[in-house]
C-alpha cells in the first residue's frame, strides 16, 4: 500500500467495492454456467444415462456451447406480445438475485476488506426485500405474453412466491432471536479482539453476527439449534426459487411450458440463468444462516482470518458449502415429483405458517426461562 | 433535508464533504424518480393500462425507500420495499388480472369529471402549501427521538406505544374476519 498513492478512505471503498463487485458476479455467473451443467450430469446418473459429456473433456465445455447456442438463434418476437413488458421481464428476472449477493458474507476478511459487498444493518430483511421483487419478473413475463398458459404460469408464480415469503420470513424469526440475546452479545465481548474488524457497529440482523454466532463450534450452527426453522427455510427456498418439487410456474404438462412459453433464444436464457442464480444465491443464505457460513469449527478456522491465506480457506469454506448445497437442489429435483397446487397452498399457509409460529413462541419461552 | 442532517462527528472534513454532497444529489435523484414515476401512475404512456401504472407505483415505492434510507430510517426502507412494493403491489396486480381491469381505460373524459379531479388536486396542493408556509425554516434539525435502526425502533414500539400497536393488530384482524364473512359463499 505504502509505494502506492496515498487514497482517501472513499475512494478506497469505492475501489474495492467495485473490485469485490466485479469478482463476485464473475464468480456467480461461471457457477451459473456450471450449475446447469452439474444438473444435466446428476440428472443423466440418476436416470441411468450418460448426459453431456461431447463438448471438452467430461463435456466441461458444455456451457460454452450452451451460450453460443442461446446468443445465436434467431430471436423471436411473436407479434402479440406486450413489447415493453417482453422486453423488461427477462432482466427483472436476473437483477435481484444479483442484488441479494450483495449483503451475504463469502468470507471473513482479506487484508484489511471485510469479505461481503454491503455491510447493512438491516442485513437480512434486505433479502427478503429484494426476494419480494423477484415475483415481479415472473408476474411480468407472463402478462406481456398476452396468451393464456405463460398467463397462468406468472399468476401462480406470483401465488406460490408470495406465501412462501411469508412462511420463509416466519421461519428463520427464531434464528435472529437466538442471535439478538443478550447472552450472545456476551460471547462477543469476550471475543472482541477477534471479531472487532468484523463486528463493530453492527446490529443483531447483520449477517456477519449469525455467523459469528454459529463459529462457536459444530453444534451452534443454526442446522442443529434451530432444525425446525432450517427445515421450514429450506423447502420455502425451493419454493422461493420456483425448483421442482415446486416448479408450478413451469409445469411444462400442465401450462405447455409457462411464463416463459413465448421467450425464444437469449431472452429465454435469462429466464433460465436466473433460475439458477437465484438457487445460487438461496444456497449462499442457507449456508450463511444455517450452516455457519464461512467457518468451520476445526483448524483454527472459526475466527476472521489474520493472514491473507486463511482469508482465502475461507472463502473457499464458503463456496464448498454453497456447492453442497446446489447439488442438494439439484438432487431433490430429480428424487420428487411435483406438488399439485392445493398442497402447495394447503402446504404454505397450513402446515408452514402455523410451524414457524409455534417454533418462534418455543424459542421465546426457552429464552425467557434461561 | 438529508442533506441538513449532521454528518457523523468522527468523519474527515473532506470525506464529510464529499458525503454531503453525495447525499444532496441522491435526495435530487430518487425525489425527481419519485415525482416522475408517481405522474407516470396517473399518466401512463400505455393506454391507461391498470397493470402498468402497478409497476409504475411499485416503481415510485421503490424511489421512496431510497429517500428513507438517506433520512437513515434503513428499517423502514426495508419494511416498505417487504410490505408494499412486494406484497401489497403484488396482490393489486392480482386483482386487477384476474378481474380484467379494462373498464377504467374506455371511461370517457367527461367535463364534470375533469372539473372534480381539477377541484381536488387544487385543494391539495391548497393544503400542502399551507402546511409548508406553516413549517418554520430554522435550520436546526431536530435530532428524532428514534434513529432508523430495528432495535430502538422496536423498542419504542413495545414498551411506550404498546397500546396503538395492539389496536392497530385487532384493527388487522377485524379485516380478515371481514374477508372471510365476504368470501364464503353462505355463513353456517
Amino acid at each position: 500500500m505504502t509505494t502506492l498513492n496515498p487514497m482517501t478512505p472513499d475512494v478506497q471503498f469505492a475501489l474495492y467495492s467495485a473490485l469485490k463487485i466485479v469478482i463476485a458476479m464473475a464468480v456467480l455467473l461461471s457457477m451459473v454456467a456450471y450449475t446447469v451443467l452439474a444438473e444435466r450430469r446428476i440428472a443423466a446418473w440418476i436416470q441411468d444415462r450418460v448426459g453431456p459429456n461431447r463438448v471438452g473433456p467430461w463435456g466441461l465445455l458444455q456451457p460454452l456451447a450452451d451460450a453460443v447456442k442461446a446468443l445465436l438463434k434467431e430471436n423471436l418476437v411473436p407479434a402479440h406480445v406486450r413489447k415493453v413488458s417482453y422486453w423488461l421481464a427477462p432482466m427483472l428476472v436476473m437483477i435481484p438475485s444479483l442484488l441479494a449477493l450483495t449483503i451475504i458474507p463469502f468470507g471473513s476478511t482479506l487484508g484489511l476488506q471485510k469479505m461481503v459487498i454491503a455491510d447493512l444493518n438491516v442485513g437480512v430483511l434486505f433479502t427478503f426485500g429484494v426476494a419480494a421483487m423477484t415475483v415481479y419478473g415472473l408476474v411480468l413475463a407472463g402478462y406481456a405474453a398476452n396468451s393464456k398458459y405463460p398467463f397462468l404460469g406468472g399468476l401462480r408464480s406470483g401465488a406460490q412466491m408470495i406465501s412462501y415469503e411469508v412462511a420463509m420470513a416466519l421461519s428463520i424469526v427464531p434464528v435472529f432471536m437466538l442471535v439478538g440475546n443478550p447472552e450472545f452479545s456476551g460471547w462477543i465481548a469476550d471475543r472482541a479482539n477477534a471479531w472487532h474488524p468484523l463486528l463493530a457497529n453492527t446490529s443483531p440482523l447483520n449477517l456477519n453476527r449469525v455467523v459469528a454466532y454459529q463459529a462457536g463450534g459444530f453444534f451452534h450452527w443454526m442446522l442443529f439449534q434451530q432444525p425446525l426453522a432450517f427445515i421450514l427455510f429450506l423447502v420455502a427456498a425451493f419454493a422461493e426459487t420456483n425448483r421442482l418439487p415446486f416448479d408450478l410456474p413451469e409445469a411444462e404438462q400442465e401450462l405447455a411450458g409457462g411464463y416463459n412459453t413465448e421467450y425464444s433464444s437469449i431472452k429465454f436464457a435469462l429466464f433460465f440463468m436466473g433460475e439458477y442464480a437465484n438457487m445460487i444465491v438461496a444456497s449462499g443464505l442457507i449456508v450463511t444462516l444455517f450452516l455457519g457460513g464461512w467457518t468451520l469449527p476445526w483448524f483454527g478456522l472459526n475466527h476472521p482470518a489474520a493472514t491473507f491465506a486463511v482469508g482465502l480457506v475461507h472463502i473457499a469454506v464458503f463456496l464448498i458449502k454453497v456447492v453442497a448445497v446446489v447439488v442438494l437442489f439439484i438432487w431433490v429435483r430429480w428424487m420428487w415429483p411435483r406438488f399439485r397446487y392445493d398442497q402447495l397452498m394447503d402446504l404454505a399457509w397450513q402446515r408452514f405458517v402455523p410451524l414457524a409460529l409455534v417454533n418462534i413462541m418455543i424459542t421465546a419461552v426457552v429464552l425467557w426461562a434461561q | 433535508m438529508a442533506a441538513r442532517r449532521a454528518p457523523p462527528a468522527n468523519c474527515p472534513a473532506a470525506q464529510s464533504l464529499n458525503l454531503e454532497l453525495m447525499q444532496e444529489f441522491l435526495f435530487y435523484f430518487f425525489a425527481i424518480l419519485t415525482l416522475v414515476f408517481g405522474l407516470l401512475v396517473v399518466a401512463s404512456p400505455s393506454r391507461r393500462n391498470p397493470a402498468a401504472s402497478v409497476f409504475f407505483l411499485v416503481l415510485t415505492l421503490v424511489c421512496l425507500a431510497g429517500l428513507f434510507v438517506l433520512l437513515h430510517a434503513f428499517f423502514l426502507a426495508a419494511v416498505q420495499i417487504i410490505v408494499y412494493a412486494g406484497a401489497v403491489m403484488v396482490l393489486f396486480l392480482f386483482v386487477i388480472m384476474f378481474l380484467n381491469v379494462q373498464q377504467e381505460s374506455h371511461r370517457p373524459r367527461t367535463g364534470t369529471r375533469m372539473a372534480l379531479s381539477v377541484l381536488i388536486a387544487g385543494a391539495i396542493v391548497a393544503l400542502l402549501s399551507r402546511a409548508l408556509g406553516a413549517a418554520s425554516a430554522s435550520p436546526a434539525f431536530p435530532q428524532p427521538a428514534v434513529e432508523g435502526g430495528t432495535g430502538p425502533l422496536g423498542t419504542v414500539l413495545f414498551t411506550e406505544y404498546v397500546l396503538p400497536f395492539e389496536v392497530i393488530s385487532v384493527l388487522i384482524l377485524v379485516a380478515i374476519i371481514g374477508v372471510v364473512c365476504l368470501g364464503k359463499k353462505e355463513l353456517k
